[in-house]
């Protein structure tokens, strides 16, 4: 019962945190209410027992990344107000209504389809108890590390290349 | 199949959470279409990647793990992103001196 309803408070403040974060006219604030939205949905992957995935987001997105959008602002001396950021009328009406038929769609893929089926049934609380014999990690890492290896690896070529292409990208012309 | 054999395979949380994505994939689409300031834009998109993930994590309790290996996948995905992205970011703002979207019409007619 607790846990129902602390699902339901992250879900709900994720989001408020959403919306408060695409009004925000001031960019640093943007990024403090991402981060709010971040802590609220790894809430949510930790009651549904993605434990691991909770960890990572915490760690990765809501420290390492926006951290460094921080740093990209404070950098380029971007962290004020700009009346000019957000669209007139007429963009927030495409906008809305573009997002609009999104939502729709979507909510119509995930539960409005009549032959919506699992694909693969496996038994309520699999993933509890798979949690509760290999470990939170484990888990997660035995398939990444056998059927999923040459993914994870070809992930850290990806990794490789997009440090290279940074360096190259923040040097400059320099030569 | 419904609704309701929907969420009895997903568990109501389960539900809750694919109504909770969809919702936060729309605002990162208006915030998108909305925002001319390009790093705010840029935060939308990894609102929309974490909105991606968090259905793909509420599947993963109907169809197994594979579901949260995706995850892992998409958030090495966003980091190398955000890392280029922040990047070009930067080589544009030396080079205009702004982040201002409607500035950039050398590809625009």
């Amino acid at each position: 019962m607790i846990q129902d309803f602390l699902f339901q408070a992250f879900a709900a403040s994720a989001i408020l945190g959403a919306v408060i974060m695409v009004t925000r006219r001031n960019p640093v604030s943007a990024v403090i209410f991402l981060v709010g939205v971040f802590f609220a949905t790894s809430g949510m992957f930790l009651m549904l027992d993605a434990h691991y995935i909770a960890a990572i987001n915490v760690i990765l997105y809501g420290g390492a990344i926006m951290v460094l959008f921080l740093f990209v602002l404070m950098l380029l001396n971007l962290g004020h107000a700009d009346w000019r950021d957000l669209r007139g009328p007429v963009g927030g009406l495409v906008g809305g209504s573009i997002s609009i038929a999104f939502l729709g769609v979507l909510t119509r893929l995930f539960v409005g389809g009549a032959d919506a089926r699992p694909v693969v049934e496996i038994a309520g609380g699999a993933l509890r108890e798979a949690a509760a014999e290999q470990g939170v990690v484990g888990v997660v890492a035995r398939p990444l590390f056998q059927e999923y290896v040459i993914v994870l690896e070809v992930t850290g070529v990806l990794l490789l290349v997009a440090i290279v292409g940074t360096i190259l990208l923040a040097r400059g012309e320099r030569t | 199949m419904s609704e309701a054999g929907l969420a009895g395979a997903l568990g109501v949380n389960g539900l809750i959470a694919l109504f909770v994505s969809a919702i936060l994939f729309s605002i990162g689409v208006i915030g998108v279409l909305l925002r001319r300031n390009a790093i705010i834009v840029f935060m939308c998109v990894e609102l929309m990647l974490n909105a991606a993930n968090l259905s793909l994590v509420a599947f993963s309790r109907m169809h197994g793990i594979e579901g949260q290996i995706f995850v892992f996948f998409v958030m090495a995905v966003a980091a190398a992103e955000a890392a280029v992205g922040l990047a070009i970011i930067i080589a544009i703002f030396r080079h205009y001196e702004v982040v201002d979207l409607d500035r950039f019409r050398l590809l625009k007619w």
